[in-house]
């Protein structure tokens, strides 16, 4: 944790209301979001028993396993719930553009999960699904191999640092507000938005404080809350057990079990869509479309190798499989870290704290400033002397950059200490046009406000990695190729 | 210091050569303890194969180790044979190279190729394509990741691994477990992730720590090499911390120093607080002492040898980069002592160290915080005395925080546990503190 945020924190708790640790949103929200709130079976490896989903507040579906023992009724679950993700991808790819010679959808699909716990159930259903045959032994519904695959998909691309394919609410939230409450506390939803959009005459302790009533608010799953599992849920499960098939008694139960986890599921669907409306009221950051356009540039692949090669992704990772995610994960968290802090003068503070970026006022400008080059040619390299208060722990030689001139690179040529402040002088190079004279407004003036900071989105070169059927003997040599089996359709849902 | 060690350690040398050399296997590994002769081993392999005319690829992990290993390189290797030295176009030839005539500095491979040895970073060895070599030698290999030795393997046939497994792991600004439990695992390091795949190689242990003082042998082999061990070649007596004046008055820094100078060891305890990452007291204090050890003119006989300590001799060690902006800008004055944080000083020697304790003014003990390794390197860099400054309430903050890291499937067990090291640290430091 930041300073920055230990610091809201801290105002948090004195204020009774969550306090932001952000100015802007940094993450995309698509206007037709895919929220999905799944509940599973306690004491079952991810056995699904009930979910809401949809793109509207007013018209959620609502999937239900009434025995979620039966492995049948388990894929009939993911069989509807296949027909629902599947049409929502495919609204996705009404319309694209053309990018060079890829197809690129205009849209892509966003799937929002209350909690880290929902990332993971939607990870593991994928898991569970992806490899399941439509024909052979234990067939299962056309839709739920499909289903599989972009549910990985979602999951995968969640992995990689500034998507928003798939956004887990409470994580969300707390990237943007610092509660009054512990980072386990935080993982409530009802909790969280209590603190950040208390209702009216309520402080953001007591609202959190009641949403630990499981009665009214219910936990956000996949688990359920132990109580409702013994005492509502139990019953109704056996109830339905004891019935003959298609019988009135069945009926009462599924109906019973249909309106007590309406009950435990509505009060978070209602919780997430707030939580929408709570972050479509920060603006945007400046970035967020371009990583957007990065998640649809992945969904349109995927689309695409769908319908030529269509295998599932593999169980794990291969070695090299492995390093190049890795090196890509690498690189994309630090361009999101450095383009958040560019983005937000709130983000850059926590940088401000540890003296990696600076915020002063430009004391003195050597505007017109020529020097000799290294190749012998006369170049312009303006002097910019910029006084701050903020720690600097900047080497002399450092080179910085300014989010409003992101182009122009400032390489710290001294740093001048005295008891009032620290004075840094600059020596600006690059985005002040061809001629030998800086163009109008390319170089900072004296009396402005500007920040200059050592993190910034720079092009990072990742080395090539052998291809995998070249693995080398240290990492186990060239592994085997996949090969589907009928064995895949036998693995047991866990 | 002992003859026996002495033997024992050169037979240890010549079983590796023996090994590497037979071709019996594709990789080697050598474990050394901190100050074990690494860059030794590393310079007399090399040498050993370039004089009978093979050709062989070194890879260190920064350009400062490449440096130094071919500052070495350059005065072992017999006339007639050339170091390549394999640069990035951002490399500033340092003046300690440019003397060396039998460096040649280039950032083009083509270029180097008549030469026996071709030293590079393990960054740089990843753009070389299509070239491989019969030999090569793998320094610092516990600091590589696994996923950079993936990207240079095919450049050669056999490898020589030489590494400090108690060192810091190398680390990723990625969290991710989705490859917990993999033998391919890019996240770990490079030794780990062969050893795991080709679990029949070799492994040598280097036996005797020629850096530590006698004084820090039972503290550090039990606390970070529990299993394996290690001696100081310094016996007890061998090394002696002077001062070339009095105290004057009665100071507690004072007392810590002759504390340091009686045993090799100082804990200079600060009140209890809880403190923000760069807490200025902390830093204060330990210019203060880094100043003190200076102006009290600190000596060092190490054997018949002695030699004042100066500046460029003492290091200022922490676990975070802002605590070591904070130290560095508290000893501005003082621009020859080294302050780093415990990546950056991994295989660096000094003869005293003062170090900030990575737990001191925390509430919490994370993972980070707790990793064996990076104490491990703060207390491993010194020939004469550590010193570490800390506040009250180090050893209650790990009593209230034992591991509590997830076990993956597959995944090797890894020794020694950083809670426990820890905990082993601080009871040693305990007999050795001085309240501030």
């Amino acid at each position: 944790m930041s300073a920055v945020s230990s610091y809201a924190k801290a105002l948090a708790v004195a204020a009774g209301r969550a306090v932001p640790i952000a100015t802007r949103r940094h993450v995309y929200l698509s206007d037709r979001p895919l929220v999905f709130v799944p509940l599973a079976l306690a004491g079952e490896a991810n056995a699904p028993l009930a979910a809401m989903i949809g793109t509207s507040p007013h018209d959620p579906y609502m999937l239900l396993v009434p025995q979620p023992r039966n492995r049948d009724l388990r894929f009939g679950f993911a069989a509807s719930l296949a027909e629902v993700v599947l049409a929502y991808v495919r609204s996705c790819t009404a319309r694209f553009e053309v990018v060079g010679t890829d197809r690129l959808f205009l849209d892509a699909p966003q799937l929002l999960v209350p909690n880290a716990a929902g990332l993971g159930f939607v990870k593991l259903l994928g898991r569970s699904t992806r490899f399941r045959r439509t024909n052979g032994p234990y067939p299962v519904p056309a839709g739920v191999p499909l289903l599989g695959r972009w549910l990985t998909h979602l999951g995968e691309r969640s992995e990689h640092p500034g998507s928003s394919a798939m956004l887990a609410m409470t994580q969300t939230l707390s990237a943007h507000w610092a509660s009054g409450q512990s980072a386990v506390e935080d993982a409530n939803l009802a909790a969280l938005l209590g603190w950040i959009d208390p209702p009216e005459g309520v402080c953001g302790s007591e609202a959190a404080l009641a949403a630990e009533d499981p009665l009214v608010w219910p936990p956000a799953g996949p688990s359920t809350d132990p109580a409702f599992d013994n005492e509502v849920l139990a019953p109704a499960i056996r109830a339905y057990q004891s019935a003959t098939p298609d019988s009135p008694k069945r009926r009462r139960a599924v109906e019973t079990l249909e309106r007590e986890l309406r009950g435990q599921m509505e009060p978070t669907w209602r919780l997430m869509w707030h939580a929408i409306k709570v972050l479509r009221r920060l603006p945007a950051a400046e970035t967020v479309e371009t990583r957007w356009t990065a998640d649809r540039r992945d969904f349109s692949r995927y689309h695409d190798y769908l319908s030529t090669d269509g295998r599932p992704q593999a169980r794990r990772d291969g070695a090299v499989a492995a390093a190049r995610r890795l090196q890509s994960l690498e690189r994309e968290q630090t361009t999101f870290d450095a383009a958040r802090a560019l983005d937000d003068p709130l983000v850059m503070a926590s940088y401000r704290v540890t003296g990696e970026a600076f915020q002063g006022t430009v004391v003195s400008v050597d505007r017109n400033r020529r020097i000799l080059s290294e190749r012998g040619r006369r170049v312009t390299r303006p002097k910019v002397v910029v006084g701050t208060g903020d720690p600097v722990h900047l080497p002399v030689g450092e080179s910085l950059r300014a989010p409003q001139r992101i182009k122009q690179n400032a390489r710290i040529t001294e740093i001048a200490r005295s008891a009032d402040g620290v004075l840094v002088t600059l020596e600006l190079d690059g985005g002040m046009g061809r001629a030998a004279v800086p163009a109008p407004g390319s170089v900072p003036e004296v009396g402005d406000e500007i920040t200059y900071t050592s993190v910034y989105p720079d092009a990072i070169r990742s080395p090539d990695l052998p291809p995998t059927d070249q693995t080398p003997w240290t990492h186990g040599g060239p592994p085997r190729p996949y090969v589907p089996t009928d064995d895949d359709a036998r693995e047991a849902w866990e | 210091m002992s003859l026996d060690l002495a033997a024992q350690a050169e037979r240890v040398v010549v079983e590796i050569l023996d090994d590497f050399r037979s071709g019996r296997h594709r990789g080697v590994v050598v474990d050394s303890p901190p100050g074990a002769g690494k860059s030794t081993l590393v310079v007399r392999t090399a040498v050993a194969l370039a004089s009978v005319g093979e050709r062989l690829m070194i890879v260190a992990q920064t350009n400062e180790q490449v440096d130094d290993l071919t500052t070495s390189l350059s005065a072992a290797v017999p006339a007639g044979l050339t170091i390549g030295r394999l640069a990035s176009s951002a490399y500033v030839r340092p003046a300690r190279l440019a003397a060396l005539a039998n460096v040649l500095v280039d950032k083009d491979v083509g270029n180097l190729l008549s030469c026996e040895i071709v030293i590079a970073t393990a960054a740089r060895w990843a753009y070389v394509k299509d070239r491989c070599w019969p030999w090569a030698i793998l320094d610092e290999a516990y600091q590589m990741r696994s996923d950079s030795l993936l990207a240079i393997a095919a450049r050669f046939e056999r490898a020589l691994f030489v590494g400090d497994p108690g060192q810091l792991d190398p680390f990723s600004v990625v969290e991710n477990d989705r490859w917990r439990g993999l033998n391919w695992d890019p996240m770990q390091s490079a030794v780990a992730g062969l050893l795991r795949s080709n679990p029949d190689l070799p492994v040598h242990r280097l036996p005797v720590s020629w850096r530590l003082p006698a004084s820090a042998e039972n503290v550090v082999a039990t606390a970070f090499y529990p299993y394996t061990g290690f001696r100081t070649s310094a016996e007890p007596g061998d090394r002696e911390l002077t001062f070339g004046t009095r105290a004057f008055g009665r100071s507690s820094v004072d007392a810590l120093l002759s504390e340091a100078a009686a045993t090799g060891w100082g804990f200079y305890e600060l009140p209890a607080r809880h403190t923000l990452r760069t807490d200025a007291e902390a830093v204060c204090a330990v210019a203060d002492v880094v100043r003190r050890f200076l102006d009290r003119g600190a000596i060092a006989r190490s054997g018949n040898d002695s030699r004042p300590i100066t500046a460029q001799r003492i290091a200022v060690g922490t676990a975070h980069r802002a605590q070591a902006a904070a130290a560095r800008q508290a000893l501005f004055d003082l621009p020859e002592v080294t302050v780093d944080t415990a990546n950056r000083l991994q295989g660096r020697e000094y003869d005293l160290t003062i170090v900030l304790h990575p737990l001191s003014g925390r509430r919490d003990a994370t993972a980070f915080h707790l990793e064996a390794g990076r104490l491990c390197v703060l207390t491993s860099r010194h020939r004469q005395a550590c010193v570490v400054v800390g506040r009250v309430g180090i050893r209650e903050l790990l009593d209230a925080h034992p591991s509590s890291e997830p076990v993956h499937l597959h995944e090797p067990v890894k020794f020694p546990d950083g809670w426990a090291a820890n905990q082993t640290v601080m009871n040693h430091l305990y007999a050795h503190r001085i309240a501030a």
